[in-house]
């Protein structure tokens, strides 16, 4: 199964893979373009991604989590492509016997996506510019913000 | 010699002026030699950063790992997943 997609995120479909009768509790983590105060207009973000790399990075992730929290269902699904301002580019869900291994699961998963998945997002804005994002903030060429 | 795939994502394909680049190098090269190697026959390439974050077939590595004949080699600009 593919944890890649140019769909919108199916909220429903993550739960279908995670939750059973024996497992209480359930977290679900939605990462949502953002157009707030300090990102100055922006419409939207296009995603990229190295596929194969990311596949088998978050393979890797999702093998990590079952290790850390045997008793857990992890799963992910990030989306590629134009995603409007408002709309999800990745959903988690993990669901577990009780709450806190549901919320560590899906912490663990977010973190290391934010560390290592292959994606990256170039923000487009209401004036028509559009601008790579650099979470390390460094100033390089090509204009990128610090975020 | 290795023959090795290099390939190039976001930003640094844009400064590369492609997504991907074939260059031979000696059997006992680096990453740090493939990239040596880019930057001499990819013109755009001499713009990318001096230390990039690389991957060697599918997981990211440091630039002395050793490649082989047939690897593929990603240059990998700040990771900005999520």
């Amino acid at each position: 199964m593919s944890h890649l997609t140019r769909e919108a995120i199916a909220v429903d479909a993550l739960l279908a893979e995670v939750q059973g009768p024996e497992r209480g509790g359930t977290c679900v983590f939605l990462g949502t373009v953002r157009n707030g105060p300090e990102e100055g207009g922006v419409t939207g973000i296009e995603y990229s991604a190295y596929d194969a790399m990311a596949e088998a990075e978050i393979e890797r992730m999702l093998a990590e989590a079952r290790d850390r929290w045997p008793d857990a269902r992890v799963t992910l699904r990030h989306r590629l492509g134009m995603i409007p301002a408002g709309e999800a580019s990745i959903g988690i869900a993990a669901a577990a016997p009780h709450r806190e291994e549901a919320f560590a699961a899906c912490r663990y998963v977010i973190e290391e996506v934010k560390k290592r998945l292959p994606v990256w997002k170039k923000e487009m804005r209401v004036d028509g510019t559009t601008t790579w994002v650099d979470p390390s903030g460094k100033p390089v060429a090509g204009g990128l913000r610090d975020r | 010699m290795a023959n090795v795939t290099v390939r190039f994502f976001a930003r640094y394909a844009e400064l590369a002026g492609c997504e991907s680049a074939a260059v031979a190098v000696s059997s006992s090269a680096t990453v740090q030699d493939v990239l040596e190697r880019v930057r001499e026959t990819v013109p755009g390439a001499q713009a990318l950063p001096a230390r990039p974050l690389t991957a060697l077939n599918l997981r990211q590595v440091k630039l002395d790992a050793r490649v082989r004949d047939g690897d593929e080699v990603a240059l990998l600009p700040p990771l900005s997943g999520g």
